[in-house]
């Protein structure tokens, strides 16, 4: 659950941790401690309990712990000689760019460095003709493409944390954005990356050409949440900017038939620059906020982008309109200009923070589902809402089958958010077994790591160990996140059929 | 439900581990020209699973049998107004999508759209102690666990044998152009480098011996927008079609000759190569493809490519030249190649798939 909360209440990691002797705790941080301040300037080593509080939790608030102590390197040298003496005294390190991640992935260790790349927050070049920028890891998504826009060139992952989350964030949690059904995720969109390994080594992976010999560890470290390496330098590609993108808005009566109005238009073979849908409750949560001009009345809405030449989005936009109204929609609306787009999508944009005006705390979920299941997900979401006795509301990216379910609740009330915790969680298995997975952008985190379990069988989680131990093997980097072990994995099956059945028997295949 | 195929396959690789024995995996063989050496060895042959498992047009997902014909899946798509968007190479008939896959090639829309890997979902694969795994899956967005997917192109079998894979897929272009140009190799890579930082729909380009192609695919009206912008002469649609096939084929009469076919992967703004012993090249992918034939030296052509940021593979030896000893891909040094060896064997233990492939795996 990524938690946008309020709460003062903390909550320890879901992790069943084995508890840390706290003298042995002790003198791990002095020779840590120690060792790192041979090699850093002082004011690049944080060991003081008030300058780590910033550092205790990520955009999963619900889980707080304060680091053994914290790093803020500045340059790749330091980075190596960090990850050298943990490596030689056997200390975890967790790498964290902004802090906005929503799993838990930049949660600190009790026994952890933190090591913060904040510092790396410069654009090194920009290649106008290659249509490349080199950037360091802790600069701003959106930074990018204001840097590149007087070219015409842009950056497309476009996460709606954008204005905040840090490129190497983005490469650790392989992020996408309302534009990646068409322009891909991060993984997409990324050529080359530095990289310091666990032993203190530097390697670059990936090349400035379209590939590079030996496998394809530049996939492989996207997505890997900071558990194979620390990035140091991302290459990434940088895309023209479309001349004109217009976004229709069709309003529906009902959830299910926008869900299908979704499948008609990728069946008509359009992909659009983006398709995202909204229910009632986060449209009226987001019309009192921003006042973007939505349809209160409807069930549902969906805001379907087209981008290209006038020609081309004159074309498609026709088209668009014409699936959404034999699809049931009760409005379309097209937006006119430029500002009337951006205020359309300022809505959509602003869909978390309005919902945390209606609600003490929320939790997002980010299952990803064949598109086709859609509207019977929406429906038993709908159920587990009333079961729950918790508000629920949708925006999603829905194009990719991408769901953001928004539950909503108050940690401050007794067993609110362990409730919402089993809401969670049987949504989660819901997404799974109808053929989707738990996570299509937020990553796994702490968060996710009990339904991990359900999604990977023993022999694929240990498969995951062993790549990760072919880069760590001290298990060192962010050790005890996304990849459960087989014990924990037993300990939660035994939890999760304690009623003696599993969820969901009645669940139709997709 | 448990596959007889696959337990098989389960069950002989579990053997040849237990004996260290090496297994090759075999698809349609065409392309046992591509890769290192391997010592004739008993084969896994993956012709005998074959078909499409789930193919769900609006979901724009594919899940096939690694055996299947890559035809047959270009049939069934086709019926849809879908393709693979990555237009792999085929060779011949009987190419299957597991060799395309473990192959990592891409045709000439690569540079506009993606790679193999960027349209892999998910894979079940056997790895070398005979486990059965799925990585991904069949939607688009998926970050659980590491992308072991994506990590099998290009692998050429040897961390796993593929048992199916599920791809994105596209729409078909609804209007298609290709426009030929005169220019020479200088002028063609600075055009080629400039349009593709500008919204134009380009899905292929390419030069040899003073002409350009250049496709363009997208909707009727930008492609029509595209085409007055770009100017230059229009090709009929079938010789247009016949030339992108020979080009993803590698068919095309400059690949011809018996001397090594060497593949020059570099970043695409980089000015035209003068290889010692060599003509020029052809290009593809907006330039950052290179193609040369000759009997060249392995050794010098990889430090000067490697100096420009790219890498050098020989795509096909020719006859008794003397590149016979060097290694088929770029060799990996450092860390790098430390990194490649632990996945290695963190997949096959016992180096049994498709041992010396990749050369040293
Ligand atoms: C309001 C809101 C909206 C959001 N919307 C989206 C969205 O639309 N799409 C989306 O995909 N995500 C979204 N997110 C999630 C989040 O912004 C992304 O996951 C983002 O990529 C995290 O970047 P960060 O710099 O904040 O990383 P952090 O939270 O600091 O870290 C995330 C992970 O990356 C690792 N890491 C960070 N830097 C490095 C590095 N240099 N080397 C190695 N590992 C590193 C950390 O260890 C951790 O595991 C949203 C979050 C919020 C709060």
């Amino acid at each position: 659950m990524a938690s946008v909360s309020t709460a003062s209440t903390s909550h320890s990691s879901p992790a069943p941790d084995p508890a840390i002797d706290p003298a042995a705790l002790q003198s791990l941080r002095q020779q840590v401690q120690r060792a790192l301040s041979n090699v850093l300037p002082d004011s690049a080593l944080l060991v003081a309990r008030e300058d780590l509080r910033p550092y205790e939790c990520d955009g999963l608030t619900a889980y707080r712990q304060l680091p053994m102590l914290a790093v803020l390197p500045r340059t790749v040298n330091e980075v190596q000689q960090i990850m050298r003496q943990a490596d030689q005294l056997g200390a975890k390190v967790v790498a964290r760019g902004s802090g906005t991640g929503l799993s838990g992935g930049a949660t600190p260790l009790e026994d952890g460095i933190l090591m913060s790349l904040a510092k790396f927050s410069q654009i090194v070049s920009v290649d106008q003709a290659a249509r490349t920028a080199v950037v360091q890891p802790g600069v701003r998504n959106l930074k990018i493409s204001e840097e590149v826009a007087p070219l015409g060139l842009y950056y497309a992952p476009d996460p709606s944390s954008q204005i905040a989350c840090s490129i190497g964030g983005n490469v650790a949690e392989n992020s996408g954005g309302v534009h990646c059904l068409k322009y891909g995720l991060t993984v997409h969109n990324i050529l080359k990356i530095e990289v310091v390994t666990a032993d203190g080594q530097a390697v670059t992976i990936g090349s400035d050409a379209l590939d590079s010999p030996g496998y394809d560890l530049l996939a492989l470290m996207t997505g890997s949440e900071g558990m194979l390496g620390i990035t140091t330098e991302v290459t990434v590609k940088l895309t023209p900017k479309p001349q004109l993108a217009r976004v229709v808005m069709a309003s529906f009566d009902d959830v299910e038939k926008a869900g299908e109005a979704v499948a008609a238009v990728i069946g008509a073979g359009i992909i659009p620059a983006g398709l995202e849908m909204m229910d009632k409750l986060a449209i009226h949560a987001v019309e009192d906020f921003v006042h973007a001009g939505y349809d209160m009345n409807a069930a549902a809405i969906l805001l379907c982008e087209s981008d290209g030449t006038p020609e081309e989005v004159a074309e498609e936009v026709a088209k668009m309109e014409a699936v959404m109204r034999a699809a049931g929609a009760t409005a379309c609306r097209v937006s006119k200009d430029e500002a009337e787009r951006l205020k359309f999508w300022s809505g959509r944009k602003a869909a978390f923070p309005a919902v945390g005006r209606i609600s003490a705390d929320y939790i997002c979920i980010d299952g990803s589902i064949p598109r086709g299941a859609l509207a019977f997900v929406l429906r038993r979401t709908d159920e587990l809402s009333a079961k729950y006795g918790l508000r629920c509301a949708n925006v999603f990216h829905a194009g990719d089958g991408n769901l953001h379910p928004l539950i909503l609740f108050d940690a401050n009330k007794p067993g609110d958010l362990e409730k919402t915790e089993a809401f969670c969680a049987e949504l989660l298995e819901l997404c799974i077994e109808v053929g989707g997975t738990i996570t299509g952008e937020h990553g796994v985190g702490i968060e996710k790591i009990n339904q991990m379990c359900s999604q990977f069988s023993d022999s694929e989680r240990e498969m995951f160990f062993a790549v990760k131990r072919a880069f760590d093997p001290k298990m060192l980097l962010n050790p005890g996140k996304a990849i459960p072990s087989l014990h924990r994995c037993a300990e939660y099956g035994r939890m999760r059929v304690s009623g003696g059945q599993l969820p969901h028997p009645d669940i139709p295949r997709f | 439900m448990p596959d007889s195929f696959i337990s098989s396959v389960q069950e002989r690789v579990r053997d040849a581990q237990a004996h260290a024995r090496p297994l090759v995996i075999r698809g349609g063989n065409t392309k046992a020209f591509y890769g290192g050496a391997r010592a004739p060895t008993d084969e896994v042959d993956m012709r005998a699973y074959s078909g499409i498992i789930d193919y769900q047009p609006r979901e724009l997902v594919l899940t096939v049998k690694a055996g299947t014909p890559i035809h047959e899946i270009d049939a069934a798509l086709d019926a849809q107004g879908q393709m693979l968007a990555f237009e792999p190479p085929q060779y011949d008939l009987g190419a299957t999508i597991g060799g395309v896959i473990a192959s990592g090639l891409s045709g000439p829309r690569r540079a506009y759209v993606g790679a193999v890997r960027d349209f892999v979902l998910g894979t079940r694969i056997i790895n070398g102690k005979g486990e059965d795994l799925r990585f991904g899956g069949r939607v688009i967005k998926n970050v659980a666990g590491y992308d072991v997917s994506r990590l099998m192109a290009g692998a050429m079998g040897t961390l796993g044998i593929l048992i199916d894979v599920s791809l994105k897929v596209l729409p078909k272009p609804v209007s298609e152009v290709t426009l030929r140009f005169a220019f020479d190799q200088a002028q063609a890579l600075q055009k080629f480098n400039e349009w593709a930082g500008q919204p134009i729909p380009l899905s292929g380009t390419a030069w040899q011996d003073g002409v350009a192609h250049v496709r363009l695919s997208g909707t009727q009206a930008g492609v029509t927008t595209a085409v007055q912008r770009l100017g230059g002469e229009q090709i009929d649609a079938e010789t247009a079609r016949k030339f992108w096939t020979s080009m993803r084929d590698q068919q095309h009469a400059c690949f011809g000759g018996s001397h090594t076919l060497w593949r020059l992967s570099v970043p695409a703004t980089t000015p035209p190569i003068t290889v010692a012993g060599a003509g020029a090249p052809l290009i593809e992918w907006g330039g950052a493809l290179r193609w040369l034939r000759g009997p060249l030296d392995a050794a010098a052509l990889r430090a000067q490519i490697a100096a420009l940021g790219g890498h050098v593979t020989i795509m096909r030896r020719g006859d008794g030249g003397a590149d016979a000893a060097y290694p088929v891909f770029h060799p990996l040094e450092g860390k790098l190649a430390e990194l490649n060896r632990n996945l290695k064997l963190a997949f096959d233990p016992a180096n049994i798939l498709n041992r010396g492939r990749l050369d040293n795996f």
